[in-house]
């Protein structure tokens, strides 16, 4: 059967023809002249970048990172309310609690680490040197002697409570609680550091705000998790009042501002993430502590909650750094001062 | 030894890739894969670990110099070869917590790929986007200067390989003074717009890798103002140590009270 012709498709073709030949281009029907003979110049030029094309590289990292900045943050967080119990000598079991709660994280988490490099074998040339201008570095031998500490003031303090060598055992657990909690403090707060000095502008310019946010969450999640073990106590109660409230000032900062170079922050699924770990974190844990501090499964769900935003925190903060890097466009109007 | 620098200049490639091609058999590079990005020429798209001699294929709606092409629809074709900056201040090696990116005594940066261990930190604390993971593989590569041949008295592959001159390779101070010669004869010549890229300003210094654009950097996806990511490990670390220190203080007022 042969085809009969077509007047308007046979116009259509001649339209063509005569736009072709009057502007040099046929740009019908969303046409677009890819792979030539001169593909559109678009993005090319003056304010898109490179095509569009990312700059930077987007940060490599796959999940153990998140959840090791969570773990470790956890691990240091309850050495430190460890060493706070001590100091007020009447909550010896709480005390007990912590040390374990931050020799299991210390445990897991050179795991984690060694779990994301590409090359795992070769952990130990982190520690081939120290560079106190690398937060990487400063961070892998901070987990190492972290981990150390955290194992002899458990097992110190497990001899205290058995009775063995009271003397000595009091001394070395004093000793490895006050190291184990300046160590803690910097395992929780060094990875803050570590992503504010970076290229990538999400993270960098939120260098001042991250340290805050990682160590009321990292305080904050530890105490939830003690909360968790049975320790409905006044100073948990307290500890999670004040984490909630700084995180959700954290929230409500990232909000307001309305900053450009947070829109990772707040748009896509690293924005998704955010808000909803900043909303569990901050304002619904913190409604249920203030409204339901007299249940324990108020508490108890305030903790959850809290944990588990912390968590979704560290995992929208890596998605968001992946965004950001590879937004060309919002890296040129950060460093024109647009 | 003598402290080199690259010299790219875009008015003299003709888009060859012969510097590509180059750097991938003299190092041994694995291939990108042979796949079209369907919106231009350059299907190679950006630096990376297996890609250390990149040629940009930029469209724009400008004329070139003088010359007259598509009337009052002006277009020109700008091609430029992009490599590793070798900056200075390099935020990749200041980041290395192994110590596997080290300064040559060419003051290149070069990585030991012995030593790395794959951490990726110095891919997120490169202002050029350059370096990257070799995902097979696990370590991070880049442009290592043509150690090998430097060392040997040999000029890098990529240079010795330009068939039109574009990439010129010599001592960093003859570089720099070609560079402001050159554009000083380009701008006689009508391309107004012509300028040399300098991150000497920032915080990245003096760059071993210098580079005549025509105009602004953005077209070519580089940072207008680069900053070496270590510039904020002050400010970094003063709000880790006050939010530290505060936060222990509340645990320790909390369990007191």
């Amino acid at each position: 059967m042969t085809e009969q012709p077509n007047p308007s498709r046979e116009a259509r073709l001649e339209a063509i023809r005569e736009e072709a030949a009057r502007t040099g281009r046929a740009a019908g029907a969303g046409v677009v002249p890819a792979n030539g003979p001169m593909p559109a110049a678009t993005g090319a030029g003056t304010d898109g970048g490179y095509y569009n094309l990312p700059l930077l590289k987007a940060p490599v990292w796959t999940w153990e990172v998140p959840l090791y900045f969570f773990i470790g943050g956890v691990a240091g967080a309850s050495e430190a309310i460890a060493l706070a119990a001590r100091i007020s000598t009447r909550a010896a079991a709480l005390e007990r609690a912590a040390l374990w709660i931050a020799v299991i994280g210390a445990l897991v988490c050179p795991l984690l680490l060694i779990a994301d490099l590409g090359r795992p074998g070769r952990f130990l040339n982190m520690l081939r040197v120290f560079k106190w201008r690398s937060p990487m570095s400063v961070g892998a031998w901070t987990l190492v002697k972290f981990s150390g500490v955290a194992i002899v003031a458990v097992v110190a303090n497990e001899a205290l409570h058995a009775g063995i060598a009271p003397g000595l055992m009091g001394v070395v657990t004093w000793v490895a609680e006050i190291g184990g909690a300046v160590l803690g403090l910097l395992l929780l707060s060094y990875t803050a550091v570590l992503l504010g000095v970076t290229a990538v502008p999400v993270w960098s310019q939120n260098r001042r705000l991250l340290p805050g946010h990682f160590v009321a969450s990292s305080i904050g999640s530890a105490s939830s998790m003690l909360e968790l073990l049975g320790f409905l106590v006044p100073a948990t109660q307290i500890v999670g009042l004040a984490a909630s409230v700084w995180e959700t000032i954290v929230g409500i900062s990232i909000e307001v501002r309305g900053r450009a170079v947070d829109d990772s922050l707040r748009r896509g699924r690293s924005g998704w993430a955010a808000r909803i770990g900043g909303t569990l974190a901050g304002p619904l844990a913190l409604g249920l502590r203030i409204f339901e501090s007299s249940s324990a499964e108020g508490r108890e769900f305030a903790a959850v909650c809290f944990v588990a935003g912390a968590l979704t925190s560290r995992y929208a903060w890596l998605w968001a750094g992946r965004a950001s890097a590879g937004n060309a466009r919002a890296l040129f109007d950060l460093q024109r001062g647009r | 030894m003598s402290v080199s620098a690259f010299l790219t200049d875009p008015t003299l490639c003709i888009g060859c890739k012969a510097c590509e091609v180059a750097c991938k058999e003299w190092n041994g590079l694995p291939q990108d894969g042979l796949e079209w990005t369907g919106f231009s020429y350059d299907n190679t798209r950006q630096l990376g670990a297996s890609t250390w001699r990149h040629v940009l294929f930029l469209e724009q709606a400008r004329p070139l110099g003088t010359q007259i092409a598509g009337g009052e629809d002006p277009f020109r074709w700008v091609f430029l070869s992009d490599v590793c900056k070798h900056c200075e201040n390099a935020g990749c090696l200041e980041a290395c917590p192994t110590g596997a990116i080290v300064r040559t005594e060419f003051e290149s940066v070069f990585v030991q790929h012995d030593v790395c261990n794959g951490c990726g930190y110095c891919v997120v604390s490169c202002p050029f986007g350059v370096i990257d993971k070799r995902v097979e593989d696990g370590r991070a590569f880049k442009c290592t200067f043509c150690y090998d041949r430097q060392k040997a008295g040999l000029v890098p592959a990529c240079a010795k390989t330009c068939p039109t001159q574009s990439i010129k390779f010599g001592t960093i101070e003859e570089m720099e003074s070609r560079a402001q010669e050159r554009v000083t004869e380009l701008r006689a010549r009508g391309y107004s717009d012509a300028h040399v890229y300098d991150a000497r300003g920032t915080s990245v210094g003096r760059s071993h890798a210098l580079f005549i654009l025509l105009g602004e950097p953005e077209a070519y996806n580089f940072p207008p103002a680069p900053d070496v990511p270590t510039v904020h490990l002050r400010s970094a670390w003063t709000a880790a140590t006050v939010a530290a220190a505060v936060g222990f203080l509340i645990v320790c007022a909390a369990f007191l009270l």
